[in-house]
């Protein structure tokens, strides 16, 4: 059992660990490995391409999960309000958000707003009283918003788990003490929920740091960092893109074990408080 | 005049919901009932759409009947293998690890889940690749074995990427079980195999069917491993997708594809919503 055991770790982490370890091969040669050297990070560093392509998708995780984060804690807190046939209308909502294939809300998300801009730029520019009128298109925008749909359902789900879960006589005595409802907010249950919300939020800007179907298709002509590492693989498998691969993976394992640590520490501190 | 406390209550609880509303409206539903209207349309001379009020896309699907033929049998043999190799681990997991180890032992499985897929599955490409172990076997005189593009990788590539997500339900149903039932099993001179088909299989099916489920849901609407592992030989739907509207711009065609794919992904929710009645009680599984 123990050798089982073992051997699905092995399987789970050498894959991965041959990857960071040929990213440091100073030969070309992928099943050699000749010494020691970090000259495909400096390449990979110095190539315009993909530093764009890493600024893109850091700006796009940035902000569709900050957006993610304060709105799917704004509907989570909401929900809790709502009547229970409206908070099942959203809760199946937030369910097809999880559910249906990256690969279709990419192509869905294309086939509605290409529709929408045929709409709007025509009108925009009879309506623009200069010379060059806006056009507005695919882009940043709308990769931010495809992922922050998936993201939001995300962060709804999981600060909603930690709203279950919170002791609600606490509430009930701020309350009976005079406390105004937006100071019981944020003294008794913005504290016990941030953590929550940062988990969520660091899950969301992992999820669209990695994303690639879904910015494949709605991206336009701006690249994201997985959309520049799908286009090298198939060009050839090249040490270069074992370096950005690497630290791709870096990137990742950062946010999940912070996030990790995070909803750890909401876990022990609740059974303290039972 | 002061506002009435119920009707500034409804106005904050609007206030609350309506931005993530707007977003699942303009988002999500407005664009699925944009590719469900494309599915009856028509496709213009160019590429993209032309409206019309048709069941030939849906008519045509049969076209496309190999990728449909693929998914379906690749990704329950997947989920299922994932299955087989899950267990062990998830049961060592609850019953056998020490305490003391068991929360690092469980992060080291949920970890990988939440780094890079492409990068998860451009590993066993580097590995399967020409250059990898086909090479190394070479070396020791057996030669021209192909390994990538084959639906054997396509299947490995599925039980690297899935496993965290299969061990996961698992893990968590195995943890509630109470061993003591386990050792009255034993004392009651149960060998260790009818305690296990008797006992421990019985009270984790709940977390098996979330498992499975999930990873067939998922595998469903795989693009990525069948694109780097099968190299077009072993192609899904979300690979015919990517195809008819980025290289073939055939839209309506797609749509119809697409809706499909969401219509068996619901099917087969619903399937598994409806064993997973039959266990009532089954804890909700942390993902995270």
């Amino acid at each position: 059992m123990r050798a089982l055991v073992s051997a699905v770790y092995l399987f789970l982490y050498a894959p991965i660990a041959l990857v960071v370890l040929f990213s440091f091969n100073a030969g070309r040669n992928a099943s050699e490995f000749t010494g020691f050297s970090t000259q495909w990070y400096g390449k990979a560093l110095s190539n315009g391409f993909l530093t764009d392509a890493l600024i893109n998708s850091l700006i796009i995780a940035f902000t569709s999960a900050t957006l993610a984060a304060v709105f799917g804690t704004m509907a989570a807190l909401g929900m809790e309000r709502l009547s229970p046939r409206t908070r099942a209308v959203f809760d199946g909502l937030f369910a097809a958000a999880i559910v249906v294939p990256g690969v279709v809300i990419g192509i869905a998300t294309l086939v509605a707003l290409v529709e929408v801009f045929a709409f709007i730029n025509p009108v925009l520019a009879s309506l623009w009283p200069g010379e060059r009128p806006p056009k507005i298109g695919l882009g940043y925008g709308s990769i931010i918003a495809a992922h922050g749909l998936f993201s939001m359902a995300l962060v709804t789900m999981i600060v909603k788990a930690r709203i279950s879960s919170l002791g609600r006589d606490i509430i009930e005595a701020s309350g009976d003490l005079y406390a105004t409802p937006l100071t019981t907010f944020r003294q008794i249950v913005l504290p016990q929920i941030l953590p929550s919300i940062l988990a969520g939020f660091l899950l969301a800007f992992t999820f669209s740091f990695d994303d690639f179907i879904v910015a494949f298709f709605v991206a336009g002509s701006k690249t994201t960092l997985p959309m520049y590492v799908f286009a090298s693989i198939r060009r050839g498998v090249t040490p270069e893109i074992n370096a950005i691969a690497t630290l791709v993976l870096v990137a990742s394992l950062v946010m999940i074990v912070v996030a990790r640590v995070l909803m750890r520490e909401r876990k022990a501190k609740t059974a303290a408080t039972e | 005049m002061p506002l009435a406390p119920a009707t500034k209550r409804n106005l904050v609880t609007s206030a609350l919901v309506a931005p993530a509303a707007a977003w699942l409206f303009v988002f999500l539903v407005l664009p699925f009932i944009a590719i469900l209207v494309f599915a009856f349309g028509e496709r213009a001379p160019e590429g993209g759409y032309q409206a019309a009020f048709t069941f030939a896309q849906f008519a045509n699907l049969g076209s496309r009947a190999a990728a449909f033929r693929n998914t379906m049998m690749i990704a329950p043999v997947g989920a299922f293998l994932c299955l087989i190799v899950a267990y062990p681990v998830a049961y060592f997991l609850a019953v056998k690890a020490s305490p003391k180890y068991r929360l690092v032992l469980v992060s080291l499985v949920v970890v990988p889940f939440w780094t890079s897929l492409l990068v998860r599955t451009y590993a066993w490409m580097y590995i399967l690749g020409s250059r990898g172990l086909p090479n190394l076997l070479d070396m020791v005189g057996i030669s021209d074995v192909r390994m990538l593009n084959t639906p054997g990788a396509v299947l490995l590539g599925i039980v690297y990427g899935y496993l965290p997500l299969m061990i996961m339900p698992i893990y968590v149903s195995l943890e509630k079980l109470d061993l003591r039932l386990l050792e009255a099993s034993a004392d009651l001179g149960a060998k260790p195999l009818s305690t296990f088909f008797g006992i421990t299989l019985p009270l984790s099916l709940p977390g098996v069917m979330t498992g499975t489920a999930l990873v067939t849901i998922l595998l469903l609407g795989e693009y990525l491993i069948p694109q780097l592992l099968g190299g077009g030989k072993v192609f899904f739907i979300g690979n015919a997708l990517v195809d008819l509207f980025l290289q073939s711009r055939n839209w309506p065609f797609g749509s119809a594809i697409a809706v499909t794919l969401v219509a068996v992904v619901v099917l087969v929710l619903l399937v598994a919503m409806r064993i997973a009645w039959r266990f009532a009680g089954t804890r909700q599984v942390d993902l995270v």
